[in-house]
């Protein structure tokens, strides 16, 4: 049977639209708030909020260890967790190609479902558009969460003799990605996953983190060093440290890529005071994506913000924030 | 002997300044992620040199293939590396995919088979650019063209060879007391290309690999040989003496002696390679690719190629050129001198 | 310049003149034909082609090139 495939009428706002609706986003989204359809979401909370946008634009729609759907809950959730948030609701507006396959769009928005579930979040508000093009998808999210009283996470908090902690290994997202476009079989897996489960723990130990963060586009080098920036501090990590599977370090090298500048989309960056970090990273270890957490460095001094790497010979380099576009080379 | 001996010799060594020449893009990318120039005494200098390929290709090459990324009826074919250079103007492959071009990126040349096949109409011109490592996989990617009489690939080169852009180098008295040899090279060259070179001109050559450890057993090599005209293999698990005569044999056959404009240099007689006549129909239009613009007369990529400065030293450096905007192409290229330099802070002495 | 990784021939395919290549789990049908190889050689792969068999590991190279060093010492 032929693949059915979104049309221009689809977007129409008319009965196609209210069936697309109905038998794919209402059927797997479902919940009392969603379910009322009125122009707006109208949900409980009080307190401050933690707000968040993003926008998910991945090719290809799927890929090993994940999709787009997946994706854009992880991302969001993720962003909300880094201020300490605990995430509440999602709103999701899809913008859809003319010509993507329905199954497809099935698969992404089921797969979504089920992450939010996990990550125990309800879909409240969306919104679809189909528009010209060559059947692919975008997603965009609004994430919404409340962040407890008191708990003051962020990004200049950083103090000298803090730890720096990592809490998964670095690249395996953008390595499956790139894995998909280029003729290099492997099965490494996107490392997408919402970090709930960590965070909540992270927080519940009421441990005095100054800083977390979602290590995504531009890698860990990139985080690091903006991190540095906003804190103005000095951060100094090991290379040998910084984990990174035999996988994905050899994929990178066949291209000519440098792991410490590989996006993941489930692993953050966690910095709080010496004392406090063998605990931390127990905690981590101990919850869900966090088995192969580690202590990559420490903040050293106060300066402009700086990172340096140790090298495995001995050697010390700068680092700087990913420059150009991180494109495989050959030579 | 072992490597912190070699540490503690290389920090302390206090004998003539050695300045050493890296050719090879990834081992100045390397150098400096294995942060080796903190390790050196103040007495050894290392410069990098025309290792890279994108970086040393004139813009009338990049003007050309974006000339033939315009016609719809081509699809260009490259590794990443080439794909944000721009030409004479600030079009890149990509800014030209933004304007309805084709542009196929790759893992290997081998690769432009496949897409031929599933798409007949289309003539994919691949972008051959490279040093004595890749002309073997160009060699290779002719060889079935042939075999298979594909009729809708063709390549666009600009293809170089070291040796002769090394003595280039020493003729144009480029301050350099020893030459890290490029690995990659030298596994298809051999070693002995180098010997003419280090006679004439009394320098040692140190064939070396990419690991922190076999790059400062190398400098160590150089700096303890200085003054010598020999040839050391510090990279002999994939370097043979004679290298792999298999691989020049196919090189021969399909191509042979071209002399090659270098950005910055101009013509260096001998330095290149191009299709042979009888395989020029499989050529997309190679010759006469010699003009080199500066975008920016003030941008001095020439001397920083040619060992006279360091990236730092250029006026513009750091300062309008920079990763995001560019004025050279030492800076456009991950493995340029410029771009390692930058992006690692690095600032030797 | 030129990336190169060391990798282990899984599978030659004579016909095809590839081998299959293995990197920690990363396969790669790599193009044959400028050395002879058997499955189980350790070769350099440059974009998607053999170009040559490694005949020491690393470690091995390391400790031959410090007993050279040592002579020059």
């Amino acid at each position: 049977m032929e693949d059915d495939k979104i049309l221009m009428v689809h977007g129409s706002g008319g009965s196609a639209t209210g069936e697309l609706i109905d038998t794919i986003f209402d059927k797997e989204f479902s919940n009392k708030t969603l379910d009322q359809m009125e122009d707006s979401a109208v949900v409980p909370g009080s307190g401050r909020i933690a707000m968040t946008t993003d926008s998910f634009v991945v090719t290809p729609a799927e890929f090993r260890g994940g999709d787009i759907g997946r994706l854009c809950v992880c991302g969001t959730v993720n962003d909300l967790l880094m201020r300490g948030a605990v995430p509440k609701y999602l709103t999701c507006g899809f913008i859809l190609e003319e010509g993507l396959s329905i199954d497809l769009l099935k698969r992404v928005v089921h797969s979504m479902a089920e992450t939010a579930r996990e990550a125990g979040v309800e879909i409240v508000a969306g919104d679809t558009k189909v528009v010209n093009g060559h059947g692919e998808l975008y997603i965009n999210t609004a994430g919404v969460g409340f962040v407890p009283d008191g708990l003051e996470i962020s990004a200049d908090k950083a103090e000298v003799g803090d730890q720096i902690l990592v809490s998964g290994t670095m690249g395996d997202h953008h390595a499956a990605i790139l894995s998909e476009r280029m003729e290099i079989e492997t099965d490494i897996q996107s490392d997408n996953a919402p970090l709930v489960d960590m965070v909540s723990r992270l927080i519940g130990a009421g441990l005095h983190i100054h800083t977390l963060r979602d290590i995504t586009r531009g890698g860990l080098g990139t985080v690091l060093k903006e991190l540095s920036e906003s804190a103005k501090k000095t951060f100094v990590i090991e290379d040998d440290l910084i984990p990174v599977t035999d996988k994905v370090r050899d994929f990178c090298g066949l291209l000519g890529l440098d792991p410490v500048y590989m996006g993941n989309e489930g692993k953050l960056v966690c910095i709080l005071p010496k004392e406090e970090s063998d605990k931390a990273l127990e905690i981590i270890r101990h919850s869900r994506y966090g088995e192969k957490a580690c202590r990559i460095g420490e903040v050293t001094a106060d300066s402009d913000g700086r990172l340096f790497a140790r090298t495995r010979i001995g050697g010390e380099r700068e680092l700087d924030v990913l420059q150009g576009e991180g494109l495989p080379r050959i030579c | 002997m072992d490597l912190e001996k070699i540490k503690e010799e290389l920090k302390n060594y206090d004998g003539q300044d050695v300045q050493i020449m890296e050719v090879c893009g990834s081992h100045t990318g390397a150098i400096a992620k294995n942060g080796i120039p903190g390790l050196l005494s103040n007495h050894i200098h290392l410069l990098s040199g025309p290792g890279c390929p994108v970086c040393v290709t004139p813009s009338s090459y990049v003007d050309k293939l974006l000339d033939l990324a315009m016609d719809p009826k081509n699809c260009i074919v490259t590794f990443g590396d080439l794909i944000r250079v721009p030409g004479s103007t600030k079009r890149t492959l990509s800014t030209a995919r933004g304007e309805g071009a084709r542009v196929e990126m790759v893992y290997s040349p081998m690769d432009t088979i496949e897409l031929a096949r599933k798409d007949p109409d289309t003539t994919y011109i691949f972008a051959a650019v490279g040093f004595e490592t890749t002309t073997p996989v160009y060699a290779l990617l002719v060889d079935e063209i042939i075999r298979q009489d594909i009729r809708n690939i063709k390549l666009l080169t600009a293809i170089k060879t070291m040796p002769e852009v090394i003595r280039y180098l020493m003729e144009s008295g480029a301050p350099i007391d020893g030459f890290l040899a490029p690995g990659h090279v030298s596994v298809v060259t051999g070693v002995h290309v180098y010997e003419p070179i280090a006679r004439d001109f009394h320098i040692p050559f140190g064939v070396a690999g990419f690991q922190g450890e076999e790059l400062l057993v190398a400098i160590y090599g150089i700096v303890k040989a200085r003054g010598c005209g020999k040839v050391m293999n510090f990279y002999p698990s994939v370097v043979k003496e004679d290298g792999n005569p298999a691989a020049r044999v196919m090189i021969d056959k399909y191509f042979e002696k071209y002399d090659a404009a270098w950005r910055g240099m101009g013509i260096v007689p001998g330095s290149g390679k191009i299709l042979r006549p009888e395989y020029q129909y499989l050529d997309a239009g190679s010759f006469g690719l010699d003009q080199d613009h500066k975008a920016n007369p003030a941008c001095s990529c020439d001397r920083v190629l040619m060992g006279k400065i360091r990236p730092y030293d250029c006026p513009l450096f750091g300062k309008v050129c920079t990763p995001l905007n560019p004025q050279g192409a030492c800076m456009v290229s991950t493995e340029g001198s410029c771009f390692s330099y930058f992006s690692n802070h690095r600032h030797d002495r | 310049m030129c990336v190169a990784l060391p990798g282990k021939v899984i599978q030659v395919m004579s016909k095809d003149r590839k081998a299959k290549v293995d990197f920690n789990g990363n396969t790669v049908d790599a193009r044959t034909g400028f050395v002879e190889i058997k499955p189980g050689d350790y070769v350099l792969v440059h974009a998607g082609c053999i170009l040559q068999k490694m005949t020491k590991d690393e470690a091995e190279e390391m400790t031959e090139l410090f007993t050279t060093l040592e002579g020059m010492g």
